[in-house]
Order: structure tokens, then sequence, then C-alpha cells
């Protein structure tokens, strides 16, 4: 693949280049401007446009974005379904048991938040950042980090447009440009690629325990009125997962008798015969669930992985000239299943970090000082253990959490490590029980490539594999003879198949990438870490509208 | 030379296209929307023809909501010099369109004007037709190669015999195919130059149009589910089927 090394390139220079347009980029971008009007700021935003690659849940605190925007209501913020009612249930195979609410801790509890769709807050965020002089620009794939002799980070690079897959420039070439930041700010959300490469450079992750990932599904439901109670946010956890397996559902009745229905399973898991599509797919057809479906219409579709480690897994959040944020550092709250508030809230406390360093010369390691003193802060050194007690299974950990969370509200004297990365978790597949998924039906269950057709992804044709293997040999050698090419069953878009050559009769590892929706599973899975997924051509990938 | 392109912001074509709950309309709420990609293809020939130096001055038209700004800073930052922009909140028939462009070509007095062949979202193709109708200037249809000499074009068209050769007299109206070229990628620099071009909003009130619909919407519906097909055994007994279940031999 030959290298454009040799191309001019133009730069263009800003106090602060902030990369990606989610929840934490966006509030970075607010609050820089509010603090300084003058200070420069653009965003660079890989999808086709803003909002377009985020998908959450998302059940919403709006702690953050009352300190942020606090007339956020009269600016008209897309934030209108305040959760009315709540149920949490565990599944077996036929039925469901509520745990009364006042069982609950208070984590769990979602008095006071609201059923949005965090990507029209994203579009929403945008609107307000540019007209405070942002300058945002969607399509524009940052892939790579533009670094200075001495080591510390000066900005990004765009990707290329127009290279063929063998990397040759076609007819409508157009070289990526480099986008000088004093400050560079990486608000990728989770497994954010130049992040990777970051954590890695300045060993940010020395002192964490490894980082843990879910991967998480989301469907829109436009179902019956006479089913859909606005308001109303249903969690569960058991079945169809069995209890070593951590993860769960969650239903939210949004508006227009919409419901967001989705799963969430923890990339720990250890079968690799395991789906998660699959998993997502049956739980729809447990009976306290599909009564809901039937007669309603599935309208969309989507997979993101997320971020589940928590403070034993948070890395060091600065950098000689440049700092991470929200997820692309790991700042989800895992009980909370709660996300976008603690990602603005870095932004914010990130903003205030550059706002010194640029007018004032503090050092960038203020960050971690004044993350240190905030409530984000407070909030995942209180859910800490949670997470990793699932390693004793659903019965225990439940136990566990009950303690820590009602009685101790995570004060308990110490802190339980994550003791593995995702990718070291699974066993051998002849050490593992083949998992039979039933068949779909077409109405509540779906198979992949119809759901893929759902989100739009798109890449344009003839663009270089962004999903690259380092050794094209291994998937087969390796991966394929010791744990049946588990890439098969935790792609969520059918992105990875394995076929056998009619000449040769050998088997080969087949990826079409231009179905990948950028979830990053892939990245984080892959038992030798074989896959490594980089910045296709700016604009490509889903184009979410409502997640 | 002066080149007006007309472009139309419509449902990208990478979105999966939903009904209304209450089928009144396609959902445009939150969707992504995008420089129809034929009306891409004219703006691309026309900012090529002004590297070439056949044409000094590319002026781009866009009917429709205040968003379809972004359309035209889309085109104005592939190379377009300047756009102008005609606010309705109405959906407007073809025949509404090519009148208010026809209003648009008087004021601005260009040689040429192109379009796309037709929009992606009604699929009407007539646009520019009735545009050439209007203004009584020759028309050039699903143009797949463009040369311009003087006050002559050149053009292919893609006819059911093979290319269709045509030399046709300026002005005229052109609309284009998607084979005429591979429209180029706005680089960063060139969005930010865009956002400094000249774009004058005009009130489509102000230009004393006839813009009244000769078309009602009834209903928008979808499409009826395919049914899934079966597997039949032989020949005889895949005539049988077709004989006496789906009795259409």
């Amino acid at each position: 693949m030959s290298e454009n090394q040799n191309i001019q390139r133009e730069e263009m220079p800003y106090d602060v280049v902030i990369v990606g347009a989610g929840p934490s980029g966006l509030s970075t971008a607010i609050k820089l401007k509010q603090l300084n009007p003058d200070t420069t700021v653009c965003i660079i935003e890989k999808a086709a446009e803003v909002g377009g690659h985020i998908l959450s849940g998302n059940v919403f605190e709006t702690k953050a974005l009352d300190e942020l925007l606090p007339n956020w209501k009269d600016l008209g913020a897309p934030i209108k379904t305040k959760v009315t009612s709540e149920e949490f249930l565990f599944l077996n195979k036929k039925n469901g048991f509520s745990v009364p609410t006042w069982l609950l801790p208070k984590t769990l509890q979602n008095h006071g938040n609201y059923i949005i769709s965090l990507a029209n807050l994203c579009r929403w965020l945008g609107e307000i950042a540019e007209s405070l002089g942002v300058e945002i620009f969607p399509g524009f794939a940052a892939s790579k980090i533009v670094y200075d002799n001495n080591q510390n980070v000066i900005g990004i690079q765009t990707g290329d447009m127009g290279v063929d897959k063998e990397g040759n420039p076609k007819d409508t070439f157009e070289p990526g440009i480099i986008l000088k930041g004093k400050v560079t700010v990486f608000a990728e959300g989770c497994r954010g690629h130049l992040g990777k490469e970051l954590i890695k450079k300045f060993e940010l992750d020395k002192n964490s325990n490894p980082q843990q990932y879910g991967i998480g599904f989301k469907e829109i439901w436009e179902i019956d009125p006479s089913l859909h109670s606005e308001g109303k946010v249903l969690h569960s956890v058991g079945w169809p997962l069995d209890a070593k397996t951590y993860g769960g559902s969650f239903c939210y009745h949004a508006e227009n008798n919409q419901i967001f229905i989705g799963y969430v399973i923890g990339l720990d898991y250890k079968n690799p015969y395991l789906s998660p599509y699959d998993e997502f797919q049956k739980f729809k057809t447990h009976p306290k669930i599909n009564t809901l479906l039937k007669g309603g219409k599935r309208i969309s579709y989507g997979a993101r992985a997320l971020i589940e480690g928590g403070l034993q897994s948070l890395p060091q959040m600065h950098m000689p000239g440049a700092l991470l944020v929200g997820c692309d550092a790991g700042t989800l709250n895992m009980p909370k299943i709660k996300g976008s508030h603690t990602a603005m809230k870095s932004g914010m406390i990130a903003a205030e970090t550059i706002q010194s360093h640029l007018y004032d010369q503090k050092n960038l390691s203020l960050y971690e000082q004044l993350f240190k003193k905030s409530w984000v802060y407070k909030e995942l050194y209180a859910a800490r253990n949670v997470k990793p007690s699932f390693r004793w299974g659903l019965i225990p950990a439940l136990i566990f959490t009950g303690i820590d969370q009602l009685l101790f509200q995570g004060k308990l004297p110490f802190t339980l490590k994550h003791k593995h990365a995702d990718h070291e978790t699974l066993k051998l597949a002849k050490d593992s029980n083949k998992i039979k998924y039933p068949k779909y039906d077409g109405i509540i269950t779906f198979d992949k490539p119809s759901s893929v057709y759902l989100t739009g992804t798109n890449h344009a044709e003839n663009q270089i594999v962004h999903l690259q293997l380092k050794d094209p040999s291994l998937p087969i050698k390796y991966t394929l003879e010791k744990y049946d090419e588990p890439a098969v069953s935790y792609c969520p878009a059918g992105v990875y198949d394995i076929q056998i050559n009619n000449e040769t009769k050998q088997s080969e590892f087949i990826i079409n990438s231009q179905n990948c929706i950028h979830c990053k599973t892939c990245d984080i899975k892959e038992p030798s870490q074989n896959i490594n997924w980089i910045t296709p051509e700016g604009g490509g990938g889903p184009n979410y509208a409502n997640m | 030379m002066k080149i007006l392109v007309a472009v139309k912001r419509v449902i990208d074509y990478n979105v999966q296209i939903r009904v209304k709950a209450d089928n009144s309309g396609i959902e445009t709420d939150n969707v992504k929307m995008s420089m129809n990609p034929p009306d891409e293809n004219a703006v691309e020939e026309a900012i090529k023809l002004k590297t070439s130096g056949v044409v000094s001055e590319v002026v781009v038209v866009s009917i429709g909501l205040e968003k379809s700004q972004d359309t035209i800073r889309s085109a104005m930052a592939m190379g377009a010099d300047r756009g102008i922009l005609v606010k309705t909140d109405q959906m407007l028939d073809p025949l509404a369109v090519a009148k208010t462009l026809k209003a648009i070509v008087e004021k601005e007095n260009p040689d040429m004007v192109l379009l796309g062949k037709q929009a992606i979202d009604y699929d009407c193709n007539q646009t520019g037709q009735m545009l050439s109708a209007l203004l009584d200037w020759p028309q050039g249809c699903f143009v797949s190669r463009l040369g311009v000499k003087d006050q002559t074009i050149t053009i292919s068209r893609e006819i059911d015999e093979g290319l269709e050769e045509l030399e046709i007299q300026l002005p005229a109206v052109v609309t284009c195919d998607l084979r005429l070229n591979e429209p180029r990628f706005a680089s960063l620099p060139n969005i930010m130059k865009a956002k400094k071009k000249p774009l004058d909003i005009i009130s489509i009130d102000n230009l004393s149009v006839d813009t009244n619909s000769r078309v009602k919407y009834i209903k928008v519906e979808e499409p009826p589910v395919r049914k899934g097909g079966a597997m039949v055994a032989d020949a005889k007994e895949l005539i049988q089927k077709l004989k006496y279940e789906a009795k259409v031999i």
C-alpha cells in the first residue's frame, strides 16, 4: 500500500481541535466558547452529519446539562419525555419477577430523568455550538495524530478522500489536511482508534486495570398505542443469558408510541459460540416482551460497544498537548447504565483545564485535579465495585451490589479489580458448548442483513478496507482453529464470515467491511488482537436518525 | 459564459425511507438530508467547465426551506461562485419549480441551466423539460457527456438504441445523468471558504410565480411486503402451482 508521504498538506490552525461530535466533544466546545468566545474551536466528526453515529439507550440525567446550559428547556432541547414509572425484572424462561423499586439501589432509580434520543440531543448541541462560533466539520475522519519532534500532540490529520483499495489515489483524490491545535481533545467515544494509540504511546493505562467493554444493541419500535405508556422505563437481567454472563435489557417508552428496546452484554463473555446479536433477538421473544412488540413495527436497528471498566480502568486522561474526554477515556457509570452526563461533565472539566492552560499557562495535568474534585469522580468511585463483582455470577453479584450500593452507598473500604482484558476471556472452542439459537420469525426477530439494512450504513466502494489484520493468516491459522472464529458471532453487522474456497477447498476469512456499523467490538474482542479498526473514508458508516 | 445550476435538498440516498405513521407523507424529522445525486453531477460539470476556462461564473440555485442553504453551501464548497435560495415552506410541483427557475433565469441571464435529470425523492423527471418549454430554449436531457464550443454544445445521451449525439444552440437547458462525471469531494479549506461566499435569500412571494399545486397527495403507503417463495420439486409441480394456485397460466 503506497503511503502518500510526499503530499503537501494544508494546515488549519485552531486553539482547540476536538475529535468527535458526541456529548463529550460538544460539551467541551460549548464550555470553551462560554469561558472565552475568542478561543477558536473546531470539531471534526466522521459521521456524515452530527448525531449520525450516535447510539445510546438513553435515559438521560440532566445534571451536566443543567450546569452547561441551565436554560436548556427554553432553548428547545429535545428532552421531553420524563420518566414516569419504572420496573426492574428478573427473567426466567417463562416468567419474570419485579423487584420493588424501594429495593433498587439509588443508582438504578430514574426519577427526574428523561427518555431521550442521544443522537438528537447531539444534533441540538451541535447547533448550539455552531451558534457560539464553533466550527463543526462532519463527514471528515481524524485518521492520524500529528506530533511535533518532542512527541507532543499538535493536532490531527484528516483522512485522504478518493483512495482506492490498494491505496492509490483515484481521480477524485482529495488529500487530508492537518488541523493544528494548541490543545487537541479526543472525544471519539468508546474504543476510539486514536485514543487507543495515545493510551499505548503515552502508557496512560499503566496504573489502571484492563479496560472492560460491553456491546449494546438498540432497536426502535413503533408499537400499538394501547400498549404504550410514555415515560415508562423497564430493565431486566437474567434470561436469555446464563448466570455467568454479564448483561441485561432496557426498554424505554419514548414519544410517538415508540419504544427504545435494547440489550447490553459484557464482552468478557467466555463461550466463543455466544452471539450477542442472537441473545438480543431471543430476548425479544420472552412473553413479557413479545406481547409489547406484537403488531408493532421495527424502524431502527444499531449496535455500539460501550465502556464498562469504570474508575479502576480509567487511564490518565492528559498527555502533552492533548486530553481524553468521555468514553474515549471511559467515564461511563456502569451500575447507573449511564454515560452521557459523565461524558459531558468530563468535557466541561476539560474545557476549564484548557482555558487555564491557554491563558494562565497551567499544565494540562490540572485536568486530573479538577476531575478528582468533581461529582463525576465521586459517582464513579461509589460505582466502582459493582461491575467487577459480576464475575462471581448474577445472584452473588446482585446480593453484593445490594449491600455495597444500598447499605454502604459505594463506600466499602476496598476496591475490586478487573483481572482480564475482554480479549483474554474466551475459552477454547473444544471446551465450549455450541449454542443453537432459534430461527428468526421476521416479525419479532430478524436476521442480520435486514437489521444492517436499517442502519443505512454505507462505505464508498473501492477504498482501503478499514478493518485491518495485523497478520492476515491468523484468522484461519489461529482464531478459526482454536475458537471457531468468534468474529462471525460477535459482529452485530455480519462483517465477518468464513467461506470455503471452491477451488482450493480451504477456509477463507471474509471481511465485508462495507457492512460495518463502527461498533468497535472486533477491535476489542478478537482473541489475538489481530483486528485493527481504522477510520474509513469520511462520511462512511451508519446513518442513524433518532438513536 | 455563465451557468445556473439548480440543486435540490433531498433525503440522503443511504437513508431507509419511512412512511409517517399517519400516512400523510415521508418521515423527515432528524433524517439525514443531502444534495440530490444527479444535481451533484450538474455542479461538478459546471465547475469543470469553469476550471477549463469556458465558463466564468457558476451560480447555484435551490428552492425550499431555510435549511436548503446547506445544500447550496455544499455546491459552493465544491467550487460554485455564489448561491441563491428561493425560500418557501410549500411543497412544490415540478411545474411550480420550473416557473420559479424561469423567474431566476430571467434575473440572472445564464447561457446554460444545468439540472440533475431527476430528484431521487419523487422521481418526477419533469422540471428540466418544463423549464425548457417555459423558456422556449432547446433541451438536452440525461446527458452523459457535455462539450462546449462557442455558442454550441455537443452532448451524448443514452437512448434505447445506444448513444445519441446532439448539437444544441445556447442558451439551453441540460439535465445530467449520473454517468456524466464523478463529483469531487469538498476539501475542508473549501468548506471554510464556501461559508464566506455570497448567498442571496429571496422569498418565493417576491417572484410573482403561480405556485399553486395541480397535484393532490392523498396518501403515502409502503409497498406491500414481499411474500416468501416456495421450493418446488420439479417442473410438473411448478406448472400445477402456476395454473391452479397462482392462476397465471
